[in-house]
């Protein structure tokens, strides 16, 4: 039996489930979720098959961190007039980065999921469709109206 | 997938890249955590020796095992997953004692440690024997006949052979100050040189 230790997994698929988590929730609360979800497979490692697809079974557990913390979010939604800077100090490269995540955050859950589990985490569609809730077909349709949108969205910000 | 599509997928992607400074942050994260919430059954590093690198491996209980490098690191934690735990992730500082008495023994400056040991991957008379051997002064040795009679089963000799050679924390639990009855030094888990540097080491 050989068994890899755990931060070995962390260096494979941490990057790609931080980047589908970023798609999911934007970047000011991925590191959350990306922390509770490697604590939980860490958790869950003794029981996971050695043959198992252990960049699925990350991405889907990042889905399930992902949602909890989308519900939260929508129970506090209050009005505040504190409201954390977002953008800053997010760990990303590049600049223009919140045109972005807006136009992320502005697509339906369904379209965000399929963009981020299929063409980010690798996921088929098939499985996509068992976390976002729809048939194979739907969710290939969702993931293709996602990248549409933000290629609309993108056109019409950039120059 | 179109020219523009793969555009805006890689676009996603870049924007999602996230750097060393914070892959590093969650790693600490990570081991804190899981430490905080009882999850890290088996921490390990690789720390630096003249006899070669060390794995050194701990669980909350101590010392679990240290490993030359001419073990199979891979076996290595194969057999701490089915022993232990395959709750196994790099988070050096649960050694850092370790690792400091061991450059102490090797910069000559501490004879014997003070760590907490954990045995679990020894069971019955080999764990008896690793129990004597801390009795060897540093710079002394004693032969598997004489360990065997202190075991209290003289005509063990080669358990007592197998218990040295199955030591799950050697240098810790000296089981290198063990040699044949003919003079020779016999085998050893890193290796007959590491055994004859040991006692070098020790005669200096």
């Amino acid at each position: 039996m050989t068994v890899q230790p755990f931060e070995e997994l962390v260096d494979d698929h941490g990057p790609v489930v931080m980047r589908v988590i970023r798609v999911l929730l934007g970047p000011a609360e991925a590191e959350d979720a990306w922390s509770e979800t490697f604590l939980a497979a860490f958790e869950a490692y003794p029981r996971l098959r050695p043959d198992s697809n252990i960049g699925a079974c990350l991405v889907t557990i990042a889905h399930h961190k992902a949602i909890d913390q989308l519900r939260s979010r929508r129970r506090a939604a209050v009005p505040s007039a504190e409201l954390p800077d977002r953008i800053a100090d997010d760990g990303c490269v590049g600049d223009g980065d919140a045109d972005l995540w807006a136009a992320l955050e502005g697509l339906p859950f369904k379209q965000r999921g399929a963009v981020a589990y299929h063409h980010i985490g690798g996921l088929r569609y098939a499985e996509v469709g068992e976390l976002i809730d729809s048939t194979e077909v739907a969710a290939r349709r969702s993931a293709a109206d996602g990248i549409a949108a933000l290629r609309r969205i993108y056109r019409r910000g950039a120059p | 997938m179109s020219t523009a599509n793969r555009a805006v997928v890689d676009l996603v992607e870049a924007r999602g890249q996230f750097d060393p400074a914070t892959a590093e942050r969650l790693r600490a994260r990570l081991i804190a955590e899981a430490e905080e919430q009882h999850l890290l059954d088996v921490a390990y590093r690789i720390v630096e020796s003249p006899v070669g690198p060390l794995l050194l491996a701990a669980t909350t209980e101590g010392l679990l095992r240290v490993a030359f490098d001419c073990e199979d690191h891979d076996a290595v934690f194969g057999v701490l997953a089915r022993r232990v735990s395959s709750r196994i992730l790099w988070a050096p500082a649960r050694l850092d004692e370790a690792a400091r008495q061991l450059d102490a023994y090797f910069a000559r400056t501490r004879r014997s440690f003070d760590l907490p040991v954990d045995l679990r991957l020894a069971a019955g008379f080999h764990r008896t024997v690793l129990g004597c051997l801390p009795g060897i002064a540093y710079g002394t040795t004693q032969t598997y006949s004489t360990i065997a009679a202190t075991a209290g089963s003289p005509a063990a000799v080669r358990a007592v052979g197998s218990a040295c050679a199955n030591n799950p924390v050697p240098l810790v639990v000296p089981c290198h100050r063990v040699v044949r009855s003919d003079g020779t030094i016999g085998q050893y888990r890193g290796g007959t040189e590491a055994k004859q540097a040991l006692l070098d080491l020790e005669a200096s």
